[in-house]
């Protein structure tokens, strides 16, 4: 069954998938890095150990559909094709990143290049998601839109609001929980779970499915079938991809909240090494082609860090620009 | 006296509040197991249980509502909401209900709550995690705003805060947080509506709010190595305004600048200017007031513009001489 599936992806779209998670990755422990060396004054979220619930999703676009993110965002930014200098720049809050350094990790967008943002207010997207996907139903193309969100966002109002008006509306979006089994210290399961997510589609009244979020190819199937479905003009759907963040909510984190032996189960799931495992049994790459892959990413990654390190601060003269447009 | 932090003195008192009535508990998210995410309520769980340090999933609204709801039959809640920022998402139940259902009931409900929450720019958490929105909540009647600027006012203006009949939107800083200072260890409590003197002095009276009491303190040292006198008012609860200390500083100094975080727009700042303006201080003006306040702008990652965007100490010394040398 997996093997079938492994087959259905050339091989070049197999190494470009690869090639994101690792640079996600890549780009992560950088991150960490240089925050832990006092180099970037602000927050950041680290999307660990999600890489496959991204490029998995995202990889079912084409290149001018669009995504809208939220505060754990590099990986869907990076799948979408973002300029890992220009993040890494923003990252780093220099004049050249994607935001002038106005925005910070928590922030990043690339409205040009169908990123319609990451968001610090937590279901701060998901009402946006249905303006969007009104938005591209009136331009009359079809374009459609992955609106992705956590599990702490759906115990928002703006999710409940959102969902009925997606569904009122028949907007061409497909909304994306991942479920990484905790927002901040509070767990999912307390109050929910991925099937019972899952099920708020029924009681919406749109297509729903639960993929297992650390494999990156049931993510993909789940997804495609309703990018297919939204592009049709069938309307929403919404997916629960099933994941855990391996590093703590933010920068600053106990941990108390769950155990050493909680994190590493979780880890024995690494979405990325199971896809290796994957296509390596199936034959599509060797373990070298592989490590190859790897290590372009975090070349790229370390490309960027000196990129990011030495760009320009945005000046103070400009500092009022861009609250209006003119 | 003992020093303890402004979070220890926010914790401390309600910790002391919880002991001493157990109609008192606190709701929010990641209060419990994880102590708040600044910290404030970090062994509370442990301390007092489940039942009265209620975890919540992310639900601004309705944790505010569940606040507003328990106040109405009688309890005491505490709210915290992570940050000030997603008082936007707090405020249907604590603007429309909250604040009006006691007058709407003919003076016949109650809501006794407090709704904490930390405000501010400083720590890089850019737009969406530093504003500094008190003055929305100050033009609401029916709430009271407190906006302590040292841990010996935090404890004792959350005491009241919590033994108040009223809803109180009890406005921390960020910045404050790990900042020291003398605390009583037993409970004591400073009523709302009083207005502080930090500091005595004769030239320029400075009033303001929060954080920048103590930026204003730092550059009053340096001003009176130059010569100039400042004295500075807290006024501490921005609702209900204490205006009288600050009418008779004006009355005594001639000149007034006034200092708060928040945007200038619309800010606290032209309350307080109408408010000495309408006064008897306003014969003995020798000088404009004068406001400094955030740019109009939202706040900055990058750390030198979110630096650039609210008043820093020495933006408060050059305003200040410039007032007292009659350059503006
Ligand atoms: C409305 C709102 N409330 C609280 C926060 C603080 N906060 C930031 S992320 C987060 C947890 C979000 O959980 P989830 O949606 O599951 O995403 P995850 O962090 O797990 O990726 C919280 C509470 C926020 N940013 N926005
Ligand atoms: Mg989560």
């Amino acid at each position: 069954m997996q093997e079938e599936k492994v087959r259905t992806i050339s091989k070049a779209e197999a190494a470009e998938m690869l090639r994101l998670m690792y640079a996600t990755r890549a780009f992560e422990e950088q991150a960490e890095k240089s925050y832990m060396m006092g180099k970037i004054h602000g927050t950041m979220h680290l999307s660990i150990g999600q890489e496959a619930s991204a490029v998995g999703s995202i990889s079912t676009l084409d290149p001018d559909d669009y995504i809208l993110g939220h505060h754990r965002g590099h990986g869907l930014c990076i799948a979408k094709g973002a300029d890992l200098n220009l993040m890494m720049a923003e990252f780093y809050g220099k004049e050249a990143g994607y935001c002038r350094g106005r925005g910070g990790s928590m922030h990043i967008a690339d409205v040009a290049g169908g990123n319609l943002g990451a968001n610090g207010v937590v279901g701060g997207g998901l009402p946006l998601a249905v303006g969007v996907g009104y938005g591209l139903k009136m331009r009359g193309d079809k374009r459609v839109l992955l609106s992705f969100f956590g599990d702490g966002a759906a115990s928002t109002g703006a999710f409940h609001e959102s969902m009925i008006l997606a569904v009122l509306y028949q907007v061409p979006v497909v909304f994306i929980c991942e479920n990484n089994q905790y927002a901040m210290s509070f767990p999912a399961r307390k109050w929910t779970s991925s099937e019972r997510l899952a099920g708020f589609a029924d009681s919406y009244g749109m297509p729903g499915a639960m993929t297992d979020g650390n494999n990156l190819l049931d993510v993909r199937e789940a997804v495609q079938k309703a990018v297919d479905h939204a592009r049709a003009g069938g309307g929403p759907s919404l997916i629960i991809n099933n994941t855990y963040r391996w590093r703590g909510h933010s920068k600053s984190d106990r941990n108390r909240y769950r155990t050493q032996q909680e994190i590493e189960e979780w880890q024995e799931a690494d979405p990325i090494r199971r896809y290796r495992k994957l296509v390596v049994a199936d034959g599509l790459f060797t373990d070298e082609e592989i490590d190859d892959i790897e290590k372009g990413a975090y070349e790229q990654i370390e490309l960027a860090r000196v990129f990011a390190e030495e760009s320009e601060e945005p000046s103070v003269e400009s500092i009022e620009e861009g609250v209006y447009a003119p | 006296m003992r020093e303890i932090t402004y979070l220890e003195a926010v914790r401390e008192a309600m910790t002391q509040e919880m002991e001493r009535d157990e109609k008192v508990f606190l709701i929010g998210e990641d209060v419990g197991q994880y102590g708040g995410a600044f910290g404030a309520s970090f062994g509370m769980l442990e301390k007092f249980g489940p039942d009265r340090i209620l975890d919540t999933p992310i639900t601004e609204l309705g944790l505010t509502g569940a606040a507003t709801g328990a106040a109405l039959v009688g309890m005491r809640p505490i709210a915290e909401i992570m940050f000030m920022d997603f008082l936007t998402l707090a405020s249907e139940q604590l603007v429309n209900q909250a604040a009006k259902l006691r007058f709407m009931f003919g003076g016949r409900a109650t809501v006794p709550m407090v709704l904490r929450t930390p405000a501010g720019s400083g720590t890089g958490a850019a737009e969406h995690h530093s504003q500094s929105l008190e003055n929305w909540f100050a033009h609401i009647p029916g709430l009271k705003v407190v906006m302590p600027s040292t841990p010996y006012d935090a404890k004792g203006l959350l005491i009241s805060s919590i033994r108040d009949n009223n809803a109180v939107v009890f406005v921390e800083h960020k910045l404050l947080y790990k900042t020291k200072g003398p605390v009583p260890e037993e409970p004591y409590a400073i009523p709302l509506g009083q207005a502080d003197v930090k500091r005595e002095g004769k030239d320029l009276t400075i009033v303001a709010t929060s954080v920048m009491v103590s930026r204003a303190l730092e550059a009053a040292k340096t001003l009176a190595e130059e010569g100039i006198d400042v004295e500075i008012v807290d006024p501490r609860t921005i609702r209900p305004l204490d205006a009288e200390p600050i009418i008779q500083s004006v009355i005594k100094t001639g000149r007034v600048l006034i200092v708060h975080e928040a945007v200038k727009m619309g800010g606290y700042g032209g309350e307080l200017a109408a408010t000495i303006a309408e006064s008897r201080a306003f014969g003995y003006l020798d000088a404009p007031i004068v406001r400094l306040a955030g740019r109009d702008i939202p706040i900055p990652y990058n750390r030198t513009l979110e630096l650039s965007a609210v008043p820093q100490v020495p933006d408060i010394i050059a305003k200040a001489r410039e007032i007292v040398q009659g350059k503006v």
